[in-house]
């Protein structure tokens, strides 16, 4: 069973349509128990930094995460706002975040060279592939991915990235250290490479 | 860079794509989740289901076929059409859908674009506005007039001013519909389309007129726009979507790799 943490924020179904149509059972919840009876879990989710971290610790979900998933060493995947929560801290909301990994997460820049950035970046990206990753198993490098975000990743370790995309400046689209691997792209609204990738983190470990 | 993207809309009347029934590679054009479903394998971007059912008996249809769609399809989808207030957008993000778009209920009151973006964040409105040319006056500076109710009712809005209104009340997208060149296939309207895109800062979405694959050429390049809305074009196989992405990256477009190319990319 995969959990996809429920924190009462953005379309959390759509994951659960990707993971059903590929065949795992996955169920949305918010209950302690039941993320951490969880074989892996999933922090998905569209919204703001800082509302985001104040719906998780209402919760007393950041703990669990912390303890009971990734100190417990099961596979977690972020996704959007779930990588993003992760890091130390976020410029968005100057949010006080998970502080996972090590790092910070800030705002594209208003301008590059003079020219206007538009922000969010809404639409298909590239998707550069810079480490190997378990994640990447049959999805080619360069492959386009769907982003939403104002925001992006920088960890303090740049061996925690294994992937960037352009839009003005080169960021950080996906992350991994260990068990917890995130992306920056919505994979459940990435077509087939989005799924591929979905499918490669159900399977990872096992 | 963000690729420029293809969206094929759908009209959907009680749950029915309007343009009849035909049948393409087997697909009934007919049925919206199957049309759905055929375009998603052909790799479009994102589709548009625009719900041109009046009654609010029939909204619940529109619903059905959103919640059917996200079970079938991995990419982002919005839905448009006589949406009005908060409730209804959320009903159809709940449904499913990642984005609603907003067009005559957006000029009848347009806290709602607001209030939208209040609750879901800009990146899930579009506003629509269907535009028509006029002589250039001090009512209309831009050119051309705002029309709802499906282009038959006149608003005395200005094009540019509301295109403007709308980004500062935090709509995430905007999708420029020319009134003149709907089903005319002679192309979208340029002029139209680049000096929207000249004005906001958001993205802009042609809309109305594509007939060839030159069309979306010209949309993305002379007329900047971001996304280009596709319905007859592709609707009846004309031009499938790979073979317009092959030629609009021949011209040197940035387009998301259809299918094709990310198998042949392995």
């Amino acid at each position: 069973m995969i959990a996809i943490v429920d924190y009462r924020a953005g379309n959390l179904t759509s994951v659960a349509s990707a993971l059903t149509h590929l065949g795992h059972r996955c169920e949305i919840t918010d209950r302690p128990e039941a993320i951490c009876a969880a074989e892996r879990v999933i922090l998905p989710g569209v919204g703001a930094a800082g509302a985001t971290m104040e719906n998780l610790r209402g919760r007393g979900l950041d703990h669990v995460l912390r303890d009971g998933v990734i100190a417990a060493g099961k596979p977690f995947l972020g996704i959007c706002i779930g990588i993003q929560v992760l890091f130390e801290s976020s410029e968005e909301d100057a949010a006080d975040c998970l502080g996972i990994i090590p790092g910070r997460v800030v705002r594209f820049p208003h301008a590059v060279d003079g020219r206007l950035l538009k922000a969010p970046q809404i639409g298909w990206n590239r998707v550069r592939q810079t480490r190997a990753h378990p994640l990447f198993a049959g999805v080619p490098d360069h492959a386009h991915f769907y982003f939403v975000n104002s925001y992006y990743p920088v960890p303090d370790d740049p061996a925690a990235t294994i992937a960037t995309s352009d839009h003005g400046v080169v960021f950080t689209a996906a992350i991994a250290r260990g068990n917890v691997m995130a992306t920056q792209f919505h994979l459940e609204k990435s077509g087939a490479a989005g799924l591929r990738m979905l499918d490669n983190f159900c399977r990872f470990g096992s | 860079m963000l690729a420029k993207r293809i969206i094929p809309c759908l009209d959907v009347r009680a749950g029915k794509v309007t343009k009849g029934v035909q049948f393409l590679n087997n697909v009934d054009i007919g049925d919206p989740v199957a049309m759905a479903r055929y375009y998603y394998e052909q790799g479009a971007d994102e589709i548009v289901f625009y719900d041109i059912t009046a009654s609010n008996e029939r909204r619940g249809l529109m619903l059905e076929v959103v919640r059917a769609v996200a079970r079938e399809i991995f990419i982002p989808f919005s839905v448009g059409g006589g949406l009005r207030t908060v409730e209804e957008m959320r009903a159809a993000l709940l449904a499913g859908a990642e984005k609603v778009s907003i067009d005559s209920g957006a000029v009848r009151n347009p806290r709602i674009i607001a209030e939208g973006a209040r609750a879901f964040g800009s990146q899930c409105i579009v506003l629509s506005m269907q535009v028509k040319r006029r002589a250039a006056s001090a009512e209309y500076p831009s050119g051309c007039e705002v029309m709802i109710d499906g282009g038959r009712t006149p608003t005395g809005r200005d094009a540019l001013r509301w295109a403007r209104e709308g980004e500062r009340l935090g709509a995430g997208e905007l999708c420029v519909n020319s009134i003149d060149r709907d089903g005319a296939r002679s192309g979208y309207d340029l002029a139209v389309t680049r000096m929207i895109a000249d004005a906001v800062g958001i993205p802009v979405i042609a809309s109305g007129g594509a007939g060839e694959p030159r069309h979306l050429l010209e949309g993305f390049t002379a007329g900047g726009a971001d996304a280009a809305i596709v319905a007859s074009i592709t609707h009846y196989g004309e031009h499938p979507i790979p073979a317009l992405k092959r030629y609009l990256r021949g011209h040197g477009v940035e387009v998301r790799d259809p299918p094709e190319m990310e198998r042949s990319a392995n």
